[in-house]
């Protein structure tokens, strides 16, 4: 409970700092706009030349893709602010600050910043996850839905954990400005279905770096294609995933010596 | 009261050039050569766009009976790895790192170096891409084992890529150093940069190869500078071009350096004007 009053608290914060600075939710409305142009232009490059993409038609690669950018634009709201912070504070050993706080240290990383202006990009996803399920033939029932709403869930959780393993590295690397550039690249691949990719790529995306899995399952859902046990065990993986990151960042911990120390 | 400032004859002006080019690019290497697991993530991160864009167009092409457009999937496999190298080759001091100079008050510092501000950056940069091509061989083998490409070069071809891949990273560093420039004025450049990078993408033959694009987005990519950074530097080496058009390529390439670097030096001369440096 003491968690999400915290977390809340940081919220708050968060956002009457953001608001300060409402140009950038114009600028972020732009940079939106030219992401999804983007990705649409890829799409239509994509179906001029085919009328499935192994399997998958044009308006659900769109929900794909839909579901892609929602789960970005969460990312760059609430994750990837505070892993960056997390990366600087490591840096320059400030993170004493945030381990001397009587709270839970892993909490305290993960809900310190929260940058509002990128909900523009949930917003994008969130229309082009209506516009692609608008075009696609089956209708979506209550238990599609509550499955949509818990495999998101699950991705998210996926995120963050591989987020928080990846930053956790600074304790050992110094230099680790790169890792979001990393970042970056790697949630390209979850643009496209994981069933697109080969063997060893789609193994990948799933189980090594888990972005393949946080798009594709939520998507997956809407699109009437998920079976009951792959969302299971996503869920048994999501919880394995994230006590592996709790016990990783407490192991990485041990290492910081702090700049005052 | 004026100052006499003894000028170095013209061939020793060129000869210290050369040599502050040579040490610096020495130092970048030695530099880079400490970060080598940030230098991978960098590449790792950039070498996801093309896997992504490879395995897909394959997965088209084997969808569609061998080809897209007459491009096969080892041709489209030997596009994308060659992208690769070509996309590392483009990493130049653009509109980011110089928001980061100017933001972290480094430019003042910068402007006290008694050369023009390009040949620093030029040269480091140029430097780090040895390390960069060093990184890059083994990821290439190991994407070549598993794509299988398609490649078969002439020993032209193979001289014109390699002057290529340089005339695309000054190309680019003209071009997005003007960008640069856009810092400035404003801090919030970040929406423009996005445009460019996405007009980028689309007629560069970084997306896609231009083959794929409609015949007048073909057209036009003719008359801008992106094609000459990613798209001709891959075609001279895993396409079909004729001794003609890998000298054309080149020549265009030679004007779009001499266009950008007009523009850059029109922008800085603005620019800098505007620059107020606090505490140093």
């Amino acid at each position: 409970m003491n968690a999400l009053r915290v977390s809340w608290l940081f919220l708050k914060i968060g956002v009457i700092n953001e608001l300060q600075y409402r140009v950038n939710f114009f600028v972020q409305l732009l940079q939106s706009l030219i992401q999804v142009g983007t990705a649409l232009i890829m799409l239509a490059l994509v179906y001029s030349h085919t009328t499935e993409l192994n399997g998958w038609s044009e308006s659900e690669l769109l929900s794909l893709i839909g579901v892609q950018v929602l789960l970005g634009g969460f990312i760059h709201t609430f994750i990837q602010p505070n892993m960056q912070r997390l990366m600087e504070d490591v840096q320059q050993g400030t993170l004493d600050y945030a381990l001397t706080k009587p709270e839970d240290s892993q909490l305290l990383i993960s809900v310190r910043m929260v940058q509002i202006w990128q909900v523009v990009e949930i917003a994008s996803g969130l229309i082009l996850l209506s516009v692609g399920l608008s075009g696609v033939q089956q209708s979506i029932g209550v238990v599609d839905a509550i499955a949509f709403g818990i495999a998101l869930l699950i991705g998210g959780v996926l995120v963050y954990c591989f987020w928080l393993v990846i930053t956790t590295g600074a304790f050992w690397i110094v230099r680790m400005e790169n890792v979001l550039e990393l970042f970056e690249g790697i949630y390209q691949t979850g643009r496209w279905p994981v069933t697109v990719y080969p063997g060893w790529l789609r193994y990948s995306v799933t189980f090594l770096v888990p972005i393949g899995f946080a798009v594709t399952v939520p998507a997956e859902a809407l699109t009437s294609r998920l079976q009951w046990p792959t969302l299971v065990f996503a869920f048994v993986f999501g919880a394995a995933v994230f006590a592996f990151t709790r016990w990783f960042w407490h192991y990485g911990l041990r290492h910081y010596s702090g700049a005052s120390a | 009261m004026s100052v006499d400032v003894a000028r170095l004859p013209e061939a020793g002006r060129w000869r210290s050039l050369f040599d502050f080019y040579v040490t610096t690019m020495r130092t970048a290497i030695a530099s880079q050569l400490q970060y080598r697991v940030t230098n991978y993530f960098y590449m790792l991160g950039m070498i996801a766009e093309p896997v992504v864009y490879l395995v897909v167009w394959t997965t088209i092409a084997d969808q569609e009976g061998g080809s897209v457009n007459g491009i096969t999937s080892g041709e489209f496999a030997a596009y994308y790895i060659v992208w690769t190298l070509v996309r590392n080759m483009n990493i130049v001091f653009g509109a980011p790192f110089w928001e980061y100079r100017i933001r972290e008050g480094r430019l003042a510092g910068d402007l006290l170096k008694p050369m023009y501000i390009l040949h620093y950056d030029l040269a480091y940069f140029a430097g780090w891409k040895f390390v960069v091509v060093a990184m890059w061989l083994p990821i290439a083998f190991g994407l070549s084992a598993v794509f299988h490409p398609t490649l078969d070069p002439t020993a032209l071809e193979i001289v014109v890529f390699i002057f290529a891949i340089w005339g695309a990273y000054l190309v680019r560093s003209m071009f997005q150093g003007t960008i640069g420039m856009l810092n400035f004025w404003t801090t919030r450049g970040a929406a423009v940069f996005d445009l460019y990078i996405a007009v980028e993408m689309l007629l560069s033959g970084r997306l896609v190869p231009l083959q794929l694009m409609p015949g007048w987005v073909q057209t036009l990519a003719n008359f801008l500078p992106f094609k000459w950074t990613f798209g001709f530097p891959i075609e001279s080496l895993v396409g079909n071009l004729s001794t003609e058009q890998l000298l054309l390529g080149l020549c265009a390439q030679a004007l779009w350096i001499g266009i950008g670097l007009v523009l850059f030096k029109i922008a800085w001369s603005s620019a800098i004007k505007r620059f107020v440096s606090v505490g140093n």
